[in-house]
């Protein structure tokens, strides 16, 4: 059995033990409408993984059990005891067909069936059968981008600097383009009275690997192309040269760059096992010139090492997870024990033990992204497993579709990438389903027949951003306000912009398909794939053009155990705020904090945003300072202050779960233990603006 | 149930709470701990005083004082923390008790607990198990599992909250 039916068994194990505790519940508390979501969310999902990875018998049948709770859902029918103990039976069933690969066709089943359609009062059918599908396709192979290696000399005019321009700023522009090695040639710096210092005496070799192309190396150079003397040229390929082949040799760099012509060259290789010495010693070439050759070579087997690096990584580390998670426990613990030494010893004022704390400090934090690094997984493998996916389902639905990819070579930690399954599968169902058209609708619109879904993942600061775009439909603003009016999701006067329009679709209960599908269209997708991102503390944004195309960004951490963070006091407690979130910190007079704290708002810099007493949020007793802080923090894009008595300063936050007791205290999302010994707790941002937002 | 659990330990804890002595069933108790400095979490009832630092894992606090109609317990030379390990949701869950003092562990046969009065006790009779009679003395077996129910805490949460709010 391939790995993804036994990565779906497995989930699909765990979904049927959710349900089944669910169903008792619900058979304690029959009114409970989130109960009733929870079952119908863990059938929807059986359901929609099970049709995709071709657990058609699976799918069909929970299909059945599904409709019965979309009507429970929805009030028509209500919940009996006959019911829960029908759906127990199905359960069952499910694990069956899970465990057998039976075809639900057996008697029982249809028993089951039927009583369902009995309870349902009519006689819905499995309108919605998935084709099977072939298992003939191999595993599609990933598309990887070419990464390039170019050789950039930049040689600015000695008159350079007088016009303004400073290479610095290029050179760093070239470096975030990927990995580089950049050699300055300072040869033709004359002595110091020949020295005139507005002239530009330097040029630069830099040897860059990057997946862009060289258009995009040109325009870094786009404002002094009339100033400088600009050569690239290709030399790597990720893949073209043979790994075992050898690189060219220094001779060969030099004459390729035109350092050195071919004929000089041969007439100075003589046996001499050195050549660059040699070649130096002739004064034919610099020194500089050598060495930024042998640069050269370097980073191109740097590059190649990193290459099959990648190859190995995958194959060869397989360690329980648990012992990772253990692994990070006791970082963690260290990352405490340190921080208390380190406050101990700048109490002590011992010059001994501070240089020990501070070595412990370097250490600690090593040690600490190391270990974060060793729980990083590239994103590529969840990536490739949608390929089928996207295949099969796009057959069942008659869409023509292809799914690209780019960044999967993008790490994230692991219980994210674990975590992030679920959504990303809800998500691209959703784009095959109502983004994409059919063939036939595309051509009358247009646009080529086979559609095309995007995955691309990469890093941002201490975020990564995953985006699913599609160049489908698109979403319409107003069919989505007319709906979520229609719905009662929304008041009929909202006024909604189009980007609050686009978030319905993650409120529960949204749908805008008119016809229930094998594949989406219930409503629960979206608003499970809400959940999931906030969980994982991150956010999701859409945006989307009629007729062209809808994308999906989901920006979520690297990281959850250990972050950095803020330290801010209120009274005698101390918070923790996700440094990622804080913009600036900014004072407020008495007089200033009690008008933002009356209107709830405050102003800086010119500009309007809400503003939060964290003492009055949490009810913290205690003679406010004269002078408050305010804490500035950016939420989705918009600004939001928080008042807090002091800002102590950047912690690394090792952060901690609260016990279950705590489950509905707002805005706290964890706790971190602080130098001292003593307990913070890590503020959850996003909830407490949430909160805000509506209670105001 | 019950016989199975007399059947396990017969052992508690005994600790004092306002004058009053308390027993616990010893195969519930990790450790008891000095009283330590506490960090208050928002939006919680009185009761549940805060959070503390056990060797790297944050532990709730209760007051169990306050959670019997009594005052607030305050730090005293033997306050200590009972580091308890309690069935929440099925769940087993890690909760820190304040005590005024904690005192020995004594032996008590299933024998020896009388089922709780009906009146005459401040605190609810669902909470105790039975009255444990150990020499001359009554010791109030509690049933800490009842004592934390998530029902108890869920309830007092909101009763917290809205005095947050009216305040």
């Amino acid at each position: 059995m391939d790995v993804h039916a036994e990565a779906f068994k497995e989930e699909a194990y765990e979904l049927l033990t959710e349900l089944e505790t669910s169903l008792l519940e619900l058979e304690e508390r029959p009114d409970d409408s989130e109960v009733v979501g929870r079952v119908f969310r863990a059938m929807h999902t059986i359901k929609g993984s099970g049709a995709m990875f071709g657990f058609d018998a699976v799918s069909e049948f929970t299909h059945e059990v599904e409709t019965a709770f979309d009507r429970v859902r929805e009030g028509m029918i209500k919940v009996t005891p006959e019911l829960i103990s029908l759906t127990l039976q199905a359960r069952d069933k499910i694990l069956e067909l899970l465990d057998t690969g039976g075809d639900g066709k057996d008697a029982d089943a249809r028993r089951i069936v039927t009583e369902f359609q009995c309870l349902c009062g009519c006689g819905v059918s499995t309108e919605a059968v998935v084709a099977v599908a072939e298992d003939s396709l191999a595993a599609l192979a990933g598309s990887q981008e070419r990464r390039r290696t170019y050789r950039i000399r930049f040689k600015p005019v000695p008159s350079y600097f007088a016009n303004g321009s400073n290479p610095l700023p290029l050179l760093n522009e070239l470096r975030e383009m990927g990995e580089s090695t950049v050699i300055a040639h300072l040869d033709a710096i004359p002595v110091l009275a020949d020295y005139v210092p507005e002239e530009c005496y330097t040029f630069w070799d830099i040897i860059l690997t990057t997946d862009q192309d060289e258009n995009a190396i040109r325009d870094v150079f786009i404002f002094v192309e009339d100033q400088c003397e600009l050569i690239i040229d290709v030399i790597h390929v990720a893949g073209e040269l043979e790994d075992n082949e050898e690189y060219k040799r220094l001779g060969e760099i030099l004459v390729e760059r035109g350092d050195i012509s071919t004929e000089a060259l041969n007439e100075i290789i003589g046996n001499q096992p050195r050549l660059g010495e040699k070649l130096v010693q002739s004064n034919a070439v610099d020194q500089s010139m050598i060495d930024a050759a042998l640069l050269e070579q370097q980073h191109i087997a740097k590059i190649r090492e990193k290459d099959q690096q990648k190859v190995k990584a995958v194959t060869s580390i397989k360690v329980d997870s648990l012992r990772l998670d253990n692994m990070v426990d006791l970082v963690g613990e260290l990352v405490t024990v340190q921080a208390r030494l380190t406050q101990k010893a700048e109490n002590n004022q011992d010059p001994d033990l501070l240089l020990i704390a501070e070595e412990v400090e370097r250490l600690t934090t090593e040690l600490r992204d190391n270990t974060m690094s060793i729980r990083m997984l590239p994103i590529g493998s969840t990536f490739s497993k949608f390929r089928r996916l996207v295949r099969d389902l796009s057959r069942d639905l008659g869409k023509q579709i292809e799914m690209t990819t780019a960044g999967a070579e993008t790490e994230l930690d692991k219980t994210v990438i674990d975590q992030l399954n679920d959504p990303l599968v809800h998500i691209i169902r959703n784009s095959i389903d109502h983004g994409i058209e059919a063939p036939d609708v595309r051509l009358a619109n247009g646009k080529a027949k086979e559609g095309v879904i995007h995955l691309s993942a990469h890093h941002s600061g201490a975020f990564v951003l995953i985006e699913i775009s599609d160049n489908g439909a698109g979403l319409d603003p107003e069919k989505l306000r007319t709906k979520a009016v229609s719905k009662g999701l929304i008041a009929a006067d909202a006024d909604l912009s189009v980007d609050e329009c686009f978030a319905l679709i993650l409120e529960a209960g949204f749908s805008t398909a008119e016809k229930i599908t094998d594949v989406s269209g219930r409503g629960v997708g979206m608003d499970v794939v809400r959940r999931s991102i906030e969980n994982l503390r991150g956010e999701i944004g859409i945006t989307s053009k009629l007729g062209v195309g809808t994308t999906i960004t989901l920006k979520l951490p690297l990281t959850l155990a250990i972050i950095d963070g803020l330290l801010v006091q209120i009274s005698e407690d101390f918070f923790v705020i996700p440094l990622s979130m804080v913009e600036e910190c900014v004072e407020l007079s008495r007089e200033e904090a009690l008008l933002a704290k009356t209107r709830s708002m405050m102003t800086f810099r010119g500009e309007l945003f809400s503003y939060i007493s964290l003492r009055d949020s949490f009810a913290i007793t205690g003679a406010p300072p004269a002078i408050e802080r305010v804490v500035i923090a950016s939420v989705k894009g918009e600004k939001i202050g928080f008042g807090v008595d002091q800002v102590v300063g950047q912690h690394q936050t090792v952060i901690k779960t609260l016990s279950n007791v705590y489950k509905d205290v707002v805005g706290i999302s964890g706790a971190t233990i602080l130098g001292d010994g003593s307990v913070a707790l890590v503020l959850d941002v996003n909830q407490l603006v949430l909160e805000t937002t509506h209670n105001g | 149930m019950a016989t199975a659990e007399s059947s396990e330990t017969n052992q508690y804890l005994t600790f004092n709470l306002d004058g009053e002595v308390f027993g616990l069933a010893i195969l519930k108790v990790r450790e008891v701990l000095d009283f330590t400095s506490i960090t208050r979490v928002p939006q919680t009832p009185a009761y549940m005083r805060g959070v503390i630092n056990l060797r790297g894992s944050v532990v709730p606090v209760m007051d169990l004082r306050l959670k019997f109609n009594m005052a607030q317990t305050e730090k005293k030379v033997n306050t200590c923390i009972i580091i308890t390990e309690v069935e929440l949701n099925g769940e087993l869950v890690v909760l820190g008790a304040l005590a005024d003092s904690v005192q020995e562990v004594v032996d008590l046969d299933s024998s020896q607990i009388e089922p709780p009065p009906h009146m005459g006790t401040r605190l609810r009779t669902e909470f105790i198990k039975g009255m444990g009679k150990h020499g001359e003395r009554f010791i109030i077996v509690l049933d800490i599992d009842r004592v934390f129910s998530s029902e108890e805490i869920a309830v007092a949460q909101t009763a917290g909250m809205t005095t947050v709010d009216a305040a």
